[in-house]
């Protein structure tokens, strides 16, 4: 059906907001709970940026949860003072889905990481994306394996050591933001922990999104593969390689790269001097075709030459937890049954179903007679005293 | 329809009927169909649909053979019947498919046109057993019809290719039996019309193929007697036929109604549980979310967020996928949230056989997870009673706050027997009531939420879902301490917290009605126990045995885990316990190990439910050697 629903269109409408002149502050999401990272983790900003960050949505405290799965990052929940689950690995997107979807009325977040997200539930992963539910997801990617100590993860490069891969891993790694562009995920960002003001302006465009959000963090593991977004964080080499992605500019990458598209179609980063104007990308996360910033994110490499940062693709499509609900909605109509009685009337309805038939009594002490043997021949228990049909037989598919 | 045939007309208690054919023949529908005509004539009923797991196995194939079997009559019955009286056989591999299970006697109704050269040798027949003899040898009364050419013939006017003539061979094998056992079929008219509404000429032409299976029962002196099955003498009531699936799905919203909580089903296809989700998605009218989730983990992880956001979390599946659900559901211990969670439960292992009855997920219910992982087991006995127990099965839940495996099987799914309609206002209460305000207070004074501070009666925790404002706490599955929900690996504290939660299970027993027992006498010796779906031919069997001065008592659990309270005392009473289980003994195993009573198992697992027959046999056996040993006793 392509009629139009009428459904809202951005990603917090329907949660409760505070009170008009009330505003919550930074130290009313943070819970009573010793936070219990490694010295030095990039969690720690980005929670402090998401308890920074969140106050700004205006939202009821109470209307915000964070689900998360296994892993270092999905500790997330027991820091913010909001309703959350720590729930199993990989599942976290499947009890989000289940949890929107069932409150139009919740802020709903998802904390994952590369290995909870993309191995162990990465199935969980590309059909919320897929289905696109309600929900800003979180994927912090550190390329490790942390809480398990050190394993390599389906992020590690290929030749990553780890303690897994003593002769270096021989594993093709994924790339989330292909991944989820790939699932037509409607919402694809990537930002850094250690970049705050960046961090903080994807979070605000992945809460105001309707849809899944899907943010990659990339996120330093002090102890088990520290320095993998070096060259990210440090200023000269970041500013080389870097390409800050922003609607309607074309894509640069450092102060003297252009990624153009060459004759054959394909994207490549070229400096500035020798690029043709009528080539050079020109980035529209809005458009709807998914194959430009899908060939924005394979810029990326192990090598990081070239990435991409910033919001890759924001699209508008219904989301699945709207759709169900307003197909209840419909359903039950505008005369629903509202009243004890109605909604009674209504239920004895259903239970009776389109063909039944009324027994008006039996003969006293009939009933024991029948309990008789079933295959014995035995004298035949009349019959009820009368047999009445329910009006017409209407069978219904 | 009214007969006009002068056939003399027998009285008959009782009659089983297996419609037989190809799996694309249509008799599913036929008996289903047969089914509600014989329900609205008010004879009691209990059918036994047997299909192979193949949508089409080869045309004419033995593989491909699907059988729908009915018992009606004029009393209470329990089962489907051990064995047909009159079989309907589409084609030779139907006949031989079903031939083992006739007892002598019984009648045979075959569809001749299909015993050709190429059929016959598909299954290994030289010779037609239509024409060698070999039926009327074994004691069976032959009709052997072309029913094929009949429905071509009397479709001749009809604009249809023979093909699609062919097809409403079916109808007019209904039309004949129903002449033959004067079941009325206006209600399978109706079914009809609305089916093909929009194929008036489909529709047409199976009506004529109905009627004229019925005008030629009336014209043929190939039937001796007609057949008449007196209504049974059912209690007063309103009733109508119901499938284990249609009263589970049923049961699922009413109890979503008595409680006041939305029920969402999550679920992932598969046999035999996948109708629950057909039947619920077309009750969005009532309220009811269903999402089709891309796996079984998914499916039981969006009931259990639904159920973390207050709603009735339920999720549906068959063995293997309970196998794949456990991981979550052992987060529902842990995390003590209400999540119903029904395994309709095939043949297994692995893939086992997808559409036969098993009852061997017992202990995967019971233990099928890691850790000390208890949760509430309830099983359902007879295709109307899937209603109960789902209710049941909800009212545990949300109560103690925990998830509750609800034990059906394949037989008792897809069979169906007449339902008493219950009232509304009669249904239990289940009202549901979500914490609004902090339950204790902090050092300073302060109002605070202990999220698994726990009801002294019940030890469940309270049930606080988001959007409520000052309760915001955070749950999971590492383990918490107690009373604050807070992270702890403290030795003591994890000690403490595995005995409250079985503890907690335990105390379900407070709720649940002790264990009757069926003993006419008062003198028997002998228990027959049962648990789910077998309740049928165990009391069937009862029945036979004690019609001829058998002493047996019989009992039948519901409840699983916990067990009844008075269990222990029950099984003590008697000299012997006998449990016929479709497993290899698994509450048996159970019941063993927690009190110590020497419980004999009978077992099978052929896919199929018990004969009554059977299960007389194995008690009159160990009445025997009861006997014996009182008397050895005595001596």
């Amino acid at each position: 059906m392509s009629t139009d629903l009428g459904l809202p269109t951005h990603g917090t409408t329907g949660v409760p907001t505070l009170a008009e002149g009330t505003a919550l502050t930074k130290k009313d999401f943070t819970s009573d709970q010793e936070v219990r990272w490694c010295p030095g983790c990039g969690d720690y900003a980005v929670l402090a940026a998401v308890q920074g960050f969140l106050p700004e949505l205006g939202l009821r405290r109470e209307n915000i949860v964070f689900v998360s799965g296994i892993g270092c990052s999905s500790r997330f929940p027991y820091y913010l003072d909001t309703y959350g689950m720590h729930s199993i690995h990989g599942r976290a997107p499947a009890i989000a889905t289940g949890l929107a979807t069932a409150r139009e009325d919740l802020s709903v977040w998802v904390v994952t990481g590369d290995g909870d997200a993309l191995s162990i539930g990465g199935n969980h992963l590309i059909h919320a994306m897929r289905r696109n539910v309600n929900l800003t997801i979180l994927l912090f990617n550190n390329k490790i394996y942390g809480l398990t100590k050190g394993q390599y993860s389906p992020t590690s490069d290929v030749g990553a050591v780890t303690k897994s891969t003593p002769s270096g891993s021989v594993d093709h790694p994924f790339n989330p933001v292909s991944l989820a562009i790939g699932a037509e995920a409607t919402f694809v960002a990537r930002t850094m922990d250690s970049d705050r003001a960046h961090l903080t302006e994807v979070l605000r465009a992945a809460a105001a999104h309707r849809g899944t959000a899907l943010v990659e963090i990339y996120q330093n593991c002090p102890i088990f593969n520290d320095g993998a977004f070096q060259l990210l964080k440090d200023k000269d080499e970041a500013t080389a390689r870097i390409a800050h992605l922003r609607a309607g500019e074309p894509v640069h990458v450092g102060a003297d790269h252009v990624v153009v598209r060459d004759e054959h179609g394909r994207m490549t980063v070229v400096p500035q001097e020798q690029a043709d104007p009528a080539r050079v990308v020109v980035h529209d996360p809005a458009e709807a075709d998914p194959s430009t910033a899908f060939a924005l994110s394979r810029l990326d490499d192990p090598t990081m030459q070239h990435v991409p940062m910033g919001i890759f693709r924001q699209v508008q499509r219904p989301t699945y937890d709207d759709g169900v609900r307003a197909q209840v909605r419909a359903a039950a109509g505008t005369d629903a049954p509202s009243t004890p009685a109605e909604r009674e009337e209504s239920l004895a309805a259903l239970l009776h179903g389109p063909d039944t038939w009324t027994v008006h009594g039996t003969r006293a002490g009939e009933a024991e007679q029948t309990l008789e043997g079933e295959t014995t021949e035995g004298p035949i228990p009349a019959a009820g005293d009368a047999l009445v049909h329910e009006g017409e037989r209407t069978l219904v598919e | 329809m009214r007969d006009m045939s002068s056939t003399p007309l027998t009285q008959l208690d009782r009659v089983v009927i297996r419609f037989a054919g190809d799996s694309g023949d249509g008799m599913q529908l036929t008996g289903d169909r047969f089914t509600s005509d014989t329900a609205s004539l008010g004879n009691d009923l209990s059918t036994l649909p047997n299909f192979p797991a193949e949508i089409r196995a080869p045309q004419g194939t033995l593989p491909g053979v699907s059988s729908f079997q009915l018992h009606f009559a004029n009393h209470d019955i329990a089962t489907p019947g051990d064995a047909p009286d009159v079989l309907v056989a589409m084609n030779p591999a139907a006949l031989k498919a079903n031939l083992a299970d006739l007892p002598r006697g019984a009648t045979v109704i075959a569809n001749a046109d299909e015993f050709t050269k190429r059929n016959l040798a598909k299954v290994g027949y030289a010779v037609s057993p239509l024409e060698d003899g070999s039926l009327a040898q074994a004691g069976y009364h032959v009709h052997a019809l072309p029913l094929t050419s009949m429905t071509v013939e009397a479709l001749a006017e009809f604009d249809l290719t023979r093909k699609e003539k062919e097809r409403a061979k079916n109808m007019l094998a209904l039309g004949l039996l129903s002449w033959l056992y004067s079941r009325d079929t206006a209600g399978t008219e109706a079914f009809l019309r609305a089916k093909f509404a929009k194929a008036p000429q489909i529709l047409e032409a199976n009506l004529v193929a109905l009627r004229a299976g019925h005008a030629y029962g009336e014209t043929t002196e190939g039937f001796a007697v007609r057949y008449e099955v007196a209504p049974a003498p059912m209690p007063a009531g309103t009733y109508r036929t119901i499938t284990g699936n249609q009263a589970m799905a049923l049961g699922l919203v009413a109890a979503a109604e008595r409680s006041g909580l939305p029920l969402v089903l999550g679920s992932y296809p598969i046999t035999p549980a996948s109708d629950i989700l057909h039947q619920l998605s077309a009750l969005k009218g009532q309220g009811v979310t269903t999402l089709q989730a891309e796996d079984e983990i998914a499916a039981v992880g969006m009931a259990l967020g639904a159920s973390f956001g207050g709603a009735l979390g339920v999720t549906t599946t068959s063995g293997p996928g309970l196998a794949l659900k456990s991981e979550t559901i052992g987060l529902a211990v842990s995390t003590e949230l209400p999540l119903v969670v029904i395994d309709i439960q095939r043949g297994g292992p692995s893939t086992g056989l997808p559409t036969k009855t098993e009852q061997a997920d017992l202990l995967q219910a019971m233990y099928g997870r890691n850790g000390e992982s208890p949760v509430a087991v309830v099983a359902a006995q007879s295709p109307s009673d899937c209603f109960t127990s789902a209710m049941e099965a909800v009212r545990i839940a949300t109560t103690y706050r925990t998830p509750v495996i609800l034990l059906s099987d394949g037989y008792l799914g897809n069979g169906s027997e007449p339902w008493a309609v219950p009232s509304v206002r009669d249904l239990p209460d289940l009202t549901v009531e979500h914490a609004t305000e902090p339950n204790a207070t902090d050092e300073k004074g302060e109002p605070v939420f202990h999220p698994f501070l726990r009801d002294e009666l019940t030890l469940a925790r309270p049930w606080a879902v988001p959007g409520t404002p000052g309760l915001e706490h955070r749950i999971g599955g590492i383990e918490k301490a107690d009373v604050t929900g807070h992270i702890s690996y403290d030795p003591t504290n994890h000690d403490t917290m595995v005995r409250l939660r079985q503890a907690k299970i335990d105390r379900i027993a407070d709720s649940i009605p002790d264990l009757t027992v069926d003993d006419p006498d008062g003198d028997a010796r002998l228990l027959v126990l049962g648990w789910g779906s077998t309740y049928g031919p165990i009391a069937a069997a009862t029945r036979l045995a004690r019609t001829s001065g058998a002493k047996v008592a019989r009992a039948h659990l519901r409840h699983l885990h916990p067990f009844p309270s008075n269990l222990g005392e029950v099984l003590r009473r008697y000299e012997r316990v006998v449990l016929p289980e479709m497993n290899l003994g698994q509450l048996a195993l159970l019941l063993r190990g927690r009190y110590l009573v020497d419980v004999r198992s009978h077992t099978a697992v052929r896919g199929l439910p018990f004969t009554a027959a059977e299960l007389a046999e194995v008690i009159h056996s160990h009445l025997l050697e009861v006997s014996d040993t009182t008397m050895g006793a005595r001596a």
